[in-house]
């Protein structure tokens, strides 16, 4: 990328809008020659002496999602204006790697909207739970155990592993409710193919060409514990929630510990080191306390609404040793198994001998979940595939 | 035409748009391309596609996308009926293959979608895509052809370009995330809750005989309901039901009658647990601030 030339010292209108351009690409907007031209195709059209009303054209032209839209103004007054500064501190991280992504979020995310994943607080649903002094001494010192490097967590090797297993799982969770039609053998009559070929015996529809709903991959989405009690299982599920978005591209991963944190553009990196940097990076507080609850909360309140259907599938990894009451867990598995889904949880503890679910909060989860596994190793996750296509 | 008198056009339509959404409609008319436009449920996103077509007295053809939609509900199909009927009557007449071929493969036989016939009107129609992001990936990318070179490619017939190019409207509220390929087709607009301002000039242009006291009450009131923790926050479209109802019960003053307040909150609030969450008092509390 280029040095960005500022207005005042480029010469003649169209060198100026290149360079805007090239400004807006550095902050993170998807921009190219094609929009050049059609920004000046635009200004054309208008009054240009008028500032306000080029950049309201401007603003329409070159956005392409909300977060464009909201930090239009400040992009062009820095560029047209100051002739200073050039790149935001909110310039996002995700859009830097260049084959990392084909869509780009644009969801209504209070506490994401820098997509380099920042915590979103898991507070008692009021906003107060800060301001409480103990709660904030609790979580300083669990804090304090942050900022291990993931990268111990997660070798090559494990990922290969995973993916295997991922994929598998991945496959057998097939959504069998797809409601487009596939030419193909099925109940119902391709009337056009039938037509079209029953001209060739003058009418009689003698071929008859059927179609059917073909099964797709129902979306999956994984919530996967970091806490301390769960760190020797932490390679394993990353690894494997590695896998499952290389085998399904529509999957969906957070991690939780005492916050959650959305790592879905994080793990899409294709450079596999790069992507376990950016998870160390977001990881703050990995290896401390569980909030199980009030993180469910968060999901189902930021998340939920728009990303979980009737055709999702969500996985807990989780032990259920959790800090908050199990009534919350109870509740929050309630309001997302509302929204049609179904609810996995894969808990480590269950595959050893003579295990219980009596940590209180697994007690009170147990009732929502459509589906109670163990795993401890990679093995178990791959036995998981043939009752996972009864689901 | 410039983009200030689009707004005030839109206005006399009784739409309050924004600078930025009327530069954004302005643009989309004059460079001849979709808009797409986002936002919450209710802050007026399809209103603005009805409102431009009654400006424009023009056709409004709407298209309203759902999971598992496909070319045959969007674009065309074949009436296979008549066309069963036409070969087996030109069997009887013993007419060649060739020719019954060539009959029931025209246009006469064709049934047109919306997409199909938002390009074949003789005035530039509007098209409005509803909620483009809960038809599948498949469609979306289906839709590019047609919304960037506005032509359809039927296989037996042809290519039918369009005689004339739809105004297109594209809205959205974030069911699943749209391909960067047709955000870069469409001129973009975001659709936030309106102002205060803004949502009175709203609630005197749809409601005019209520006083201004009043609707200075229900849009303070209104507005601090949005800032609840809601599961559905109220749009424009219940503000101004809210304000009908209070206008048919009577009602002067939101302050007056707690329980009467009460009862109108059913056009507000659309879940059990948005109910629960504002009881008498919450709601007595915030018309006490909005007054």
């Amino acid at each position: 990328m280029g040095r960005v030339r500022f207005a005042t010292r480029a010469d003649g209108p169209a060198e100026r809008m290149t360079g805007f351009i090239a400004h807006l690409r550095l902050n993170g907007f998807v921009a190219g020659v094609d929009e050049t031209a059609k920004a000046m195709d635009a200004l054309g059209r208008l009054d240009v002496t008028d500032l306000a009303a080029s950049r309201l054209a401007l603003k329409t032209l070159l956005s392409g999602c909300r977060e464009d839209w909201v930090r239009f103004d400040e992009v062009f007054d820095s560029y047209w204006s100051s002739g200073g500064r050039v790149r935001h501190e909110t310039a996002r991280q995700s859009r830097a790697g260049p084959d990392s992504r084909t869509t780009r979020r644009s969801l209504d995310l209070p506490g994401l909207s820098d997509q380099s994943g920042s915590p979103d607080m898991a507070d008692n649903g009021t906003g107060e739970a800060d301001g409480d002094g103990t709660g904030r001494l609790m979580a300083s010192d669990i804090k304090a155990l942050a900022r291990r490097d993931l990268r111990e967590f997660v070798s090559p090797e494990d990922i290969a592993l995973a993916e295997a297993a991922a994929e598998q799982i991945a496959n057998a969770i097939r959504d069998r409710h797809a409601r487009r039609y596939r030419t193909g053998k099925g109940p119902v009559l391709d009337l056009r193919r039938t037509i079209r070929d029953s001209v060739r015996t003058s009418g009689e529809p003698i071929r008859l060409h059927r179609r059917h709903k073909p099964d797709r991959p129902a979306q999956l989405v994984a919530l996967c514990d970091v806490s301390g009690s769960m760190t020797v299982y932490a390679r394993v599920f990353l690894a494997f929630i590695k896998g499952l978005m290389s085998s399904a591209k529509t999957t969906d991963a957070y991690l939780f510990h005492t916050r959650l944190v959305r790592i879905t553009d994080a793990l899409r990196d294709r450079d596999t080191l790069r992507a376990v940097n950016r998870l160390s990076l977001m990881a703050d507080g990995f290896g401390g306390g569980t909030r199980i609850g009030a993180n469910l909360d968060v999901f189902n309140r930021l998340y939920a609404k728009r990303l979980v259907s009737g055709r999702s599938v969500v996985m807990i990894l989780s032990d259920g040793y959790d800090t908050d009451p199990p009534e919350r867990i109870a509740a929050a598995l309630k309001a997302l198994g509302r929204r049609g889904c179904r609810i996995l949880w894969l808990n480590p503890l269950k595959g050893w001998k003579g295990y219980e679910p009596v940590a209180r909060g697994m007690a009170a989860a147990l009732p929502h979940l459509d589906h109670f596994a163990a795993a401890n190793t990679l093995q178990c996750l791959e036995d998981l595939a043939p009752q996972l296509r009864r689901l | 035409m410039t983009w200030q008198t689009l707004r005030t056009d839109l206005a006399t339509q009784g739409y309050i748009a924004g600078d930025d959404l009327a530069m954004a409609l302005h643009l989309a008319g004059s460079l001849e391309r979709p808009l797409l436009l986002e936002g919450e449920a209710g802050v007026g996103k399809t209103e603005l596609a009805k409102t431009l077509a009654t400006l424009k007295s023009t056709q409004l053809i709407r298209l309203q996308c759902y999971e598992g939609l496909d070319a045959s509900h969007a674009l065309y199909e074949w009436n296979y009926q008549r066309q069963l009927l036409a070969i087996r009557a030109a069997a009887e007449e013993g007419v060649t293959g060739r020719e019954t071929e060539d009959r029931i493969f025209s246009e006469d036989y064709l049934i047109a979608r919306p997409l199909l016939q938002a390009l074949q009107q003789d005035a530039p129609p509007v098209l409005l895509i509803d909620e483009i992001d809960r038809a599948d990936e498949e469609f979306e990318a289906y839709l590019l052809e047609i919304l960037s070179d506005f032509q359809v490619t039927i296989p037996e017939l042809g290519t039918i370009a369009a005689k004339t190019r739809p105004h297109v409207i594209l809205t959205a509220n974030g069911t699943r995330d749209l391909s960067d390929a047709l955000r870069r087709r469409c001129l973009y607009a975001y659709l936030d809750y309106p102002d205060r301002t803004t949502e009175l000039a709203i609630l005197a242009a749809r409601h005019p005989g209520l006083e201004a006291h009043l609707c200075g009450q229900i849009v303070g009131f209104v507005q601090a309901l949005r800032r609840e923790d809601l599961e559905k926050k109220p749009g424009i479209a219940e503000m101004l039901d809210f304000a009908a109802a209070l206008a048919g019960m009577g009602l002067n003053d939101l302050t007056d009658d707690p329980v009467a307040l009460q009862k109108s909150l059913v056009t507000l609030l659309k879940t059990q647990r948005d109910r629960a969450a504002v009881p008498a008092e919450v709601a007595a509390r915030l018309a006490g601030k909005a007054a």
